[in-house]
């Protein structure tokens, strides 16, 4: 999967945890949640999103990695490597 | 007989606990089933229908309503948490509320300015404390799913405010929609509930609780989940501490890996086989409701009715608690549902008047009394209402009431105690390892309250 698609799953996701949010002009090094107002219960979701989609376990010591959008494609990009968009 | 795909979960009752539970864990592809012994969804806040007429029953009204785009509050994480935006669930927006004793009335809209102003007007010498009182009441952490502190709320207020009557008033909408305790209430639940009808405030879905019932089926249906109607549970088998099936009323047996149980938390526990029997918390809830339902051939607007919700006392002095006699008609609530800002107006004015009244003498009455009895409390509560509001009775074109005894009836709560007991169970944990609680019992009220419990109950006991 490339960069660019990794970034595509995780607006994917937050497109279906925040259906009311305007995620288009997303800014890649800003903290999500200053973004898009997500707090620890929509964290969790994009956790079990990603455990759902591409049996992916984050363990709760890299859920900072999550802040970002940039630092979300960095993390995941190795975990998805080798993986097709449609899981 | 007995499955032997076992189940993730069973939640038992398919009210807005249960459905709510339900949705978050198919969400996350768990084998969920629901049961429900009633054949119809919904529990606590309901509909039925009579001579082609749909009804609903519950609240008159949603509380907590903030319009969209406001996502930490409470509605704002349960449409997050449940995947629906703002619009699916068609929220219109009362119009004007009021709190109305013989001496004073205080209005309030979903704009809380207007209710600080209110009060400011008719208790000039108040104000002050009052706002000290919303500033405490804006820090407190009301949500936190520890133990509660024990506060009670009469102190509190009167630590803040020495006028009565002004202490009765504010009491009166937030006890009638979701205190199970006669005379005072818990301070993070007066919290919850201030915060819930006067800071945000009250809105009814187009369509009204049928729809928003509909369309949590429908999701939890699309999202796999499964669902038995007419089939109660009648046994939750338990061994060494943890439960490991269920029982059902036609006689199958569901393996499963966990329990959500919204039917409350005396019944759940008297649920279980063999019978749990320590059980430290044994207060049963006694607050319970008759309510009568009006079809007018007016609007109620036209009949002087023009607010969305009155809470009423014809006495000075307001007193939450369950009657001596069958019902209490000196104090209610009114509610007409035309007055909320619907895009097209209802096709017929509905009146609804609830009083709170006493489970137990319902229960006493023979058949054939029981229906007179009913006829009757409901021309006192009229007499008493048309004391205090204008007289429709030359309007009626349809009348309807149901008692404590129909509550119990179809949710199967003891005393039909409609918020369950007055002592919750926050974290949803029982004697039984994995067995846990949602709904009334575990303490967020209201409809989306309710809501709200089956969500932080599914996440925190089977999700996390």
């Amino acid at each position: 999967m490339t960069i660019e698609e990794v970034r595509q799953i995780i607006l994917n996701i937050l497109a279906d945890i925040a259906p009311d949010e305007d995620i288009s002009s997303i800014d890649d090094n800003t903290k999500l949640r200053d973004q898009i107002d997500l707090d620890s219960m929509d964290f969790l979701d994009i956790v079990m999103e990603l455990r759902k989609r591409f049996n992916i376990e984050v363990p709760e010591k890299d859920y900072e990695h999550l802040a970002t959008m940039a630092g979300c494609v960095s993390y995941l990009t190795p975990l998805l490597k080798g993986r097709s968009m449609a899981s | 007989m007995t499955y032997n795909q076992g189940m993730d979960t069973i939640i038992i009752g398919a009210g807005l606990s249960g459905l709510a539970a339900g949705i978050r864990l198919a969400m996350f592809d768990k084998k969920v089933c629901i049961v429900e012994k009633h054949t119809v969804v919904g529990g606590l806040n309901s509909f039925y229908s009579r001579k082609n007429r749909l009804f609903d029953v519950g609240l008159h009204a949603m509380t907590n309503f903030t319009p969209k785009g406001v996502r930490s509050s409470p509605l704002g994480k349960l449409l997050k948490q449940l995947r629906f935006s703002h619009d699916d669930f068609r929220l219109c927006q009362q119009e004007m509320s009021e709190i109305r004793f013989p001496d004073s009335s205080l209005c309030f809209t979903n704009e809380f300015e207007f209710f600080r102003q209110e009060v400011a007007e008719k208790f000039p010498a108040q104000i002050d404390g009052f706002n000290k009182l919303v500033e405490k009441i804006r820090n407190y952490d009301e949500l936190s799913l520890e133990g509660a502190d024990g506060l009670s709320s009469r102190p509190v207020l009167e630590s803040f405010i020495n006028d009565p009557v002004l202490i009765d008033m504010l009491f009166c909408p937030l006890m009638y929609y979701g205190n199970a305790r006669e005379g005072d209430m818990d301070f993070y639940q007066f919290v919850i509930m201030f915060k819930s009808i006067f800071i945000e405030g009250f809105s009814k879905p187009q369509g009204g609780m049928n729809y928003i019932l509909n369309l949590m089926v429908q999701r939890y249906k699309d999202l796999g989940g499964e669902m038995r109607l007419g089939n109660g549970v009648k046994a939750i088998n338990t061994r060494q501490g943890s439960v490991s099936s269920v029982t059902l009323e036609d006689g199958e047996e569901l393996a499963t890996q966990a329990v959500l149980s919204s039917m409350g938390y005396i019944e759940t526990m008297r649920c279980c086989e063999p019978e749990i029997p320590a059980i430290e918390i044994c207060e049963t809830g006694q607050v319970s409701f008759m309510e009568s339902l009006f079809v007018v051939d007016k609007m109620p607007r036209d009949l002087g009715y023009d607010k969305s919700i009155v809470f009423f006392s014809t006495q000075p002095r307001f007193d939450y608690k369950v009657p001596a006699d069958l019902i209490e008609t000196s104090t209610g609530v009114l509610c007409c549902s035309n007055n909320f800002k619907y895009p097209e107006p209802l096709e017929e004015g509905l009146i609804r008047l609830t009083n709170l009244a006493n489970f137990g003498k319902w229960d006493g009455l023979p058949r054939k009394d029981y229906i007179a009895a009913k006829k009757e409390c409901r021309a006192r509560a009229l007499d008493a209402l048309f004391t205090f509001f204008p007289d429709f009775s030359e309007n009626m074109v349809f009348l309807d009431s149901f008692t404590p005894k129909t509550i119990k009836k179809y949710t199967g709560h003891i005393n039909g105690a409609v918020y369950g007991a007055p002592e919750k169970i926050k974290n949803g944990k029982t004697p039984v390892k994995n067995l846990y609680i949602c709904g009334t019992d575990q303490g967020f009220l209201g409809i989306i309250g309710a809501t709200l419990s089956g969500i932080s109950m599914a996440n925190l006991h089977v999700l996390q």
